[in-house]
């Protein structure tokens, strides 16, 4: 469904030199959606967030933004902020003088600005904190004031470029829930760079995985965890064993591989390691053909018939587990 | 002895000492002397040593004293707002124009050129370029803009500043080129982001920012600009003079008391000026 609200890449394209960064990219943003831009470092996910930001200029295509082309505008005036990867607070200013800087450009007095700060830094729970220099906070305190900060500008997009990532993996996951949180809040669309299928998996409503300058799949998390298309999507996504068979290559989930015995199996191979995961164990077996195969095995269920390595086994699923994909 | 030696205080105080000793030997010890011979007394052709006010009296007695000093802050305070004009331009379009760091050092180095030569060099060739016959005044001739040569171009204050802002431009350039190196392009971005204009991101982000290496900057040219003499006595044809002619004109006469003690006034002088302006901007990060 279209609104006029929708954010809307039309074969975008950025090249440097000869090197293509991004390749002829067409999506569609629905708004109000947490969206998630997932790829490895240098597919391109960040020099696309980039464009729709205004900090890159398109090589080629547009940028539809509620409509209108906004590929040439400013950055301030696309509708868009950006919260940026370090955070990128000015160091000499305030945590209220930061989040109120877009006012100030804007040539607001000083008490409306501090009034609206105030406002802000209250949504993001850092309102005690509003006297004090970027310096004399923690990295969570300090992204939720680059939060602040892009949010007062009243974005109908916003943009975070890896935002998570220099956090410890505690916080990392205290923060991801704030930001879904904000979100669902503000009801506005929020797209997601970042390189962890966790993290994508966790937050987005639609993940769009991208690889080699183009989008290889987009789709509901769900969808795309479950039917992956490509070999690519299937293994950057993780828990996915990509096995090739005599009529084609196919995902399928690791815990949907089920260990039998050698008679019984469709596949027969040889168990070469055991990993004790806590919930689960996770073993990998190399099965005909030279491949690896990776079957989870619920905790309890592995520990009613423990295995030994370089044992044989069989390997069985259900037809309905398996995806064709292309490779 | 091995177990003196893991004695961490003691081991501070050996790593410390070399660098005390010399600054010790070269910097407090003839600072003292100075201040020491300042207080000596002095006839037309003997000093002797004593505790006297004279010289102080004496200084702090004659109008010439605060007409020269009043020149030396005259010449400092104009040339240091004309390099930091020029510095903070410089430096601001090698540090954010020029996109690559091979071509940031060649164009960094190609400053540091003029510096290949010594000072004086570079003063004195000025001469014939602003001479009353010399190469701007021809030209200018020549060219119909004046008809004839213009007097104040050299011998003047125009050309004492102007080979001030010569010589010590450098000084304001590298502090800050230095700092601004080290602001977070994203922080430009994040500016522009939150709609601030060109100009307001100078204004509001780089201008606060770079203000440490303008800090430094200025200590350099303002303590170089107020110790010189021989650019003020080459460049103005010894019309003009500043607080370093007055202490070499004296140490030429052999009064050296009265010369220590215009070499006291002068470095309380700049002293407090560096106290003044660390006062303004906290340095110690770039250190």
């Amino acid at each position: 469904m279209t609104t006029g609200q929708d954010l809307e890449l039309v074969s975008l394209t950025k090249r440097y030199g000869e090197a293509l960064a991004v390749d002829s990219v067409d999506h569609h943003f629905r708004k109000g959606q947490y969206a998630c831009l997932l790829g490895p470092s240098g597919c391109g996910k960040s020099t696309t967030l980039r464009m729709i930001a205004g900090h890159e200029d398109p090589s080629e295509g547009s940028i539809v933004l509620g409509g209108a082309d906004v590929s040439w505008l400013p950055p301030a005036r696309r509708g868009t902020a950006m919260m940026f990867q370090s955070y990128a607070l000015f160091p000499h200013l305030s945590v209220s003088d930061n989040v109120s800087f877009s006012l100030k450009m804007k040539g607001v007095d000083a008490p409306e600005r501090r009034k609206k700060a105030g406002e802000m830094l209250e949504l993001v729970h850092m309102d005690q904190y509003a006297d004090r220099l970027p310096d004399q906070l923690s990295g969570g305190q300090q992204q939720r004031v680059a939060l602040a900060r892009a949010l007062i500008t009243n974005p109908q997009v916003l943009l975070l470029d890896e935002p998570l990532s220099a956090l410890d993996p505690f916080l990392r996951i205290r923060m991801r829930t704030e930001l879904k949180r904000l979100q669902q809040e503000l009801g506005i669309t929020f797209i997601h760079v970042t390189h962890s299928q966790d993290e994508a998996l966790a937050l987005a409503d639609e993940i769009v995985v991208m690889n080699n300058a183009v989008i290889e799949q987009a789709g509901p998390a769900r969808e795309v965890f479950n039917a992956p298309k490509t070999e690519f999507v299937a293994r950057f996504l993780g828990g996915h064993n990509v096995i090739a068979l005599p009529h084609g290559h196919f995902a399928i989930r690791s815990d949907k591989v089920a260990l039998t015995s050698t008679a019984e199996g469709r596949l027969g191979g040889q168990v070469i390691g055991i990993e004790y995961q806590g919930a689960y164990v996770l073993l990998t077996i190399r099965a005909a053909g030279d491949q690896e195969i990776a079957a989870i095995v619920p905790e309890e269920k592995y520990f009613e018939n423990p295995m030994q390595q370089g044992v044989d086994v069989g390997l069985s699923w259900d037809d309905s587990a398996l995806h064709p994909v292309s490779v | 002895m091995r177990n003196l030696l893991k004695n961490p205080h003691l081991t501070g105080w050996l790593l410390a000492s070399p660098l005390a000793l010399v600054l010790l030997a070269f910097l407090v010890l003839p600072i003292a002397m100075i201040v020491v011979v300042s207080f000596w007394g002095a006839t037309e052709f003997s000093i002797y040593p004593a505790f006297l006010f004279d010289n102080y009296e004496f200084l702090f007695g004659s109008p010439v004293t605060y007409s020269v000093f009043f020149n030396t802050f005259k010449y400092a305070a104009i040339t240091w707002a004309f390099t930091l004009v020029i510095g903070f331009t410089v430096a601001y379009f090698l540090a954010f124009h020029v996109r690559t760091l091979t071509w940031q050092v060649a164009l960094f180095l190609l400053c540091t050129i003029p510096f290949w030569t010594s000072n004086i060099i570079r003063m004195i060739s000025w001469i014939p370029f602003l001479g009353r016959n010399g190469l701007a005044n021809s030209t200018l001739i020549s060219w119909g803009v004046i008809d004839e040569p213009l007097e104040w171009l050299l011998f003047s204050d125009f050309s004492v500043i102007l080979a001030f802002v010569h010589l010590y431009t450098l000084f304001m350039v590298v502090p800050i080129f230095n700092t601004m190196m080290r602001i977070d392009r994203s922080l430009i971005e994040a500016a522009y982001d939150n709609g601030a204009s060109g100009f307001q991101t100078l204004t509001n982000v780089i201008i606060p920012l770079t203000k440490p290496g303008i800090m430094i900057g200025s200590i350099f040219v303002v303590t170089l600009v107020m110790g010189d003499f021989i650019t003020v006595r080459f460049m103005s044809g010894s019309q003009s003079a500043n607080v370093g002619r007055l202490i070499s004109n004296d140490i030429a006469l052999l009064q050296y008391p009265s010369a220590a003690a215009t070499a006291v006034v002068l470095l309380a002088t700049v002293l407090l000026i560096i106290a003044v302006l660390l006062r303004f901007v906290d340095i110690r990060k770039e250190l």
